[in-house]
């Protein structure tokens, strides 16, 4: 959980509500069930990775969450806002970066940011341009088309893109792939802090249990659609008798464990 | 509607224009082409047929008219495609923008890269060929609205069927005002047309706009009823168009088709 709700005295703290609530949710084409009824929440300031082996659902999920695919069944709050009725509304305090989705090439890496801050309705958009250029190491890179700039410098900039609105939510599929490991470990720490400042909550998925332990405040493993696992990436694979999280994947992956779906 | 967000669907247009000389050139080089050559060819009918009969504004004229509209469709087909050819599907659509907002940025862009194109030809066939749009009178003025709107609709409709087919299927777009051509008489009169096309070319507003336009050249009588018509049959097709796009949006939205659309399968 957010480490800043830690110094809070325990009869003082008041659960927040989460950013994310998703409700059975379930996504099938024809015969074929990507997702199967699957729910978790997200509270604010909490980062949650999702794991699974390729075709587990993760993307299926995340594209769900995103608007860009519609649930055969279920629903999904961003921030109190039923995504499916008000979808505008609750992708307007949203954001996301992933590996497959980069910005267009054709465009400056400043004009990217411009066009997407004004998508999102950013409010003084060039001091928040000016801002993430820095954070991310891009200023050199401002007038440069995001098509040449090399895959870490993409990500960079796909993060900063994630960022412009500040969002609630936060959705990374593996940001951090095709990227050194320095950089790797600044994103990720740029992530938490960002987290942690905005009281925002970040949904991972990631095949690097490394960093799923480091950044994760807790985790869901998917498997065929279903969530069979959830808790605390360093506690869980001492629970289920694997000797690491990266054990305690494979064995999922290869469904070894039969645990109940949560 | 949010005006900012329509804004950004439109300043990425501008940006790419900005950066990318290869995208100015054809807004003006083909009309421009275009008109040289059917200049010519006016400018050498006027000299082999009855004297008296002026081919510069009948023909002339009206392949700049029909110009008009592809390129007001092209304007919102290229602006529909430069998403499709840089896979930015997701990151927009993924964004609070409705499609109402997106639909709206692609006019604005046709509008603009569209009154270019307009610019060029006029000046081209007013300096070089003498046309004069004084010959039109003022009725130019609904001409060009209903050209334009049936251009927007054209355009709309042709992006919504390349995002159902997939990003291959844009050789199927680019050749629809070929499609109609024949249809709405803009190199004869409807009259020469057999009964069945001509029964089509009723439900074509262009159709109406260039059977106008002759007739005000031969100063023949002319319905301004049949301007009406064509007006409302414009609009009826951009409501038409917009619903054909949102529900093809919806269906990609549904199949997941939105979210994996730059993959090979669709192609």
């Amino acid at each position: 959980m957010a480490q800043g709700r830690a110094s809070l005295a325990p009869d003082l703290f008041v659960p927040p509500s989460p950013v994310l609530v998703v409700s059975n949710l379930r996504k099938t084409y024809r015969d074929t069930v990507a997702v199967d009824g699957i729910s978790f929440t997200i509270a604010p300031g909490e980062i949650v990775g999702l794991l699974g082996p390729n075709g587990a659902g993760k993307t299926t999920t995340v594209n769900m969450v995103l608007g860009v695919l519609e649930p055969s069944a279920g629903s999904i709050g961003i921030d109190g806002v039923d995504l499916l009725k008000h979808r505008s509304d609750a992708l307007s305090c949203t954001n996301f970066a992933a590996v497959y989705a980069a910005l267009p090439g054709n465009l400056s890496v400043e004009e990217n940011l411009r066009v997407f801050g004004l998508l999102y309705e950013v409010p003084s958009l060039s001091r928040r341009i000016a801002e993430l250029l820095e954070r991310f190491g891009l200023v050199r890179f401002r007038k440069t088309r995001s098509g040449v700039l090399s895959s870490g410098e993409q990500t960079r900039l796909s993060l900063a893109k994630a960022l412009l609105n500040s969002p609630k939510l936060l959705l990374l599929d593996e940001p951090t792939a095709s990227i050194d490991p320095a950089t790797a470990r600044e994103i990720r720490a740029t992530i938490r802090a960002f987290a942690e400042e905005n009281e925002s909550a970040v949904l991972w998925t990631s095949h690097n249990m490394h960093e799923v332990e480091e950044v994760c405040h807790r985790v869901l493993f998917m498997s065929r659609g279903r969530l069979l696992l959830e808790g605390d990436p360093k506690a869980l694979p001492r629970e289920h008798g694997a000797a690491n999280l990266e054990d305690l994947f494979v064995n999922v992956a290869r469904e070894q464990l039969h645990p109940e779906p949560v | 509607m949010h005006a900012r967000r329509v804004a950004a669907v439109a300043l990425r247009q501008f940006y790419l224009y900005r950066g990318s000389p290869t995208r100015v050139v054809p807004l003006f080089a083909w009309v421009a082409i275009d008109i040289t050559l059917w200049g010519f060819i006016s400018r050498y009918l006027n000299t082999v047929a009855t004297p008296g009969y002026n081919f510069i504004p009948a023909l002339l004229g009206a392949v700049l008219l029909w110009d008009f509209l592809a390129r007001v469709m092209q304007g919102v087909s290229t602006a529909f495609l430069e998403d499709v050819w840089s896979r930015n599907f997701l990151n927009m659509f993924a964004a609070p923008l409705r499609i109402s907002e997106y639909v709206m940025g692609l006019v604005i862009t046709s509008v603009v890269t569209s009154l270019i194109a307009l610019f060029t030809m006029v000046l081209l066939a007013s300096l070089v060929f003498g046309l004069s749009f004084l010959a039109y009178g003022m009725a130019l003025v609904p001409f060009l609205l209903v050209l334009f709107l049936s251009g927007i609709a054209l355009g709309i409709a042709g992006s919504a069927m390349v995002l159902r087919l997939g990003p291959a299927s844009e050789w199927f777009m680019w050749p629809l005002p070929a499609l109609i051509a024949p249809f709405v008489g803009v190199f004869y009169p409807v009259s020469v047309l057999p009964r069945w096309m001509q029964a089509f070319s009723r439900l074509l507003p262009p159709a109406y706009v260039f059977e106008g336009m002759r007739a005000i050249v031969r100063h023949a009588p002319w319905q301004l009823s049949d301007l009406a018509i064509s007006f409302g049959l414009s609009v009826f097709y951009i409501l038409a168009a917009s619903l054909f796009f949102r529900q093809v949006y919806r269906t990609a939205v549904r199949t997941g088709l939105l979210a994996r659309y730059s993959a090979e399968s669709t192609a």
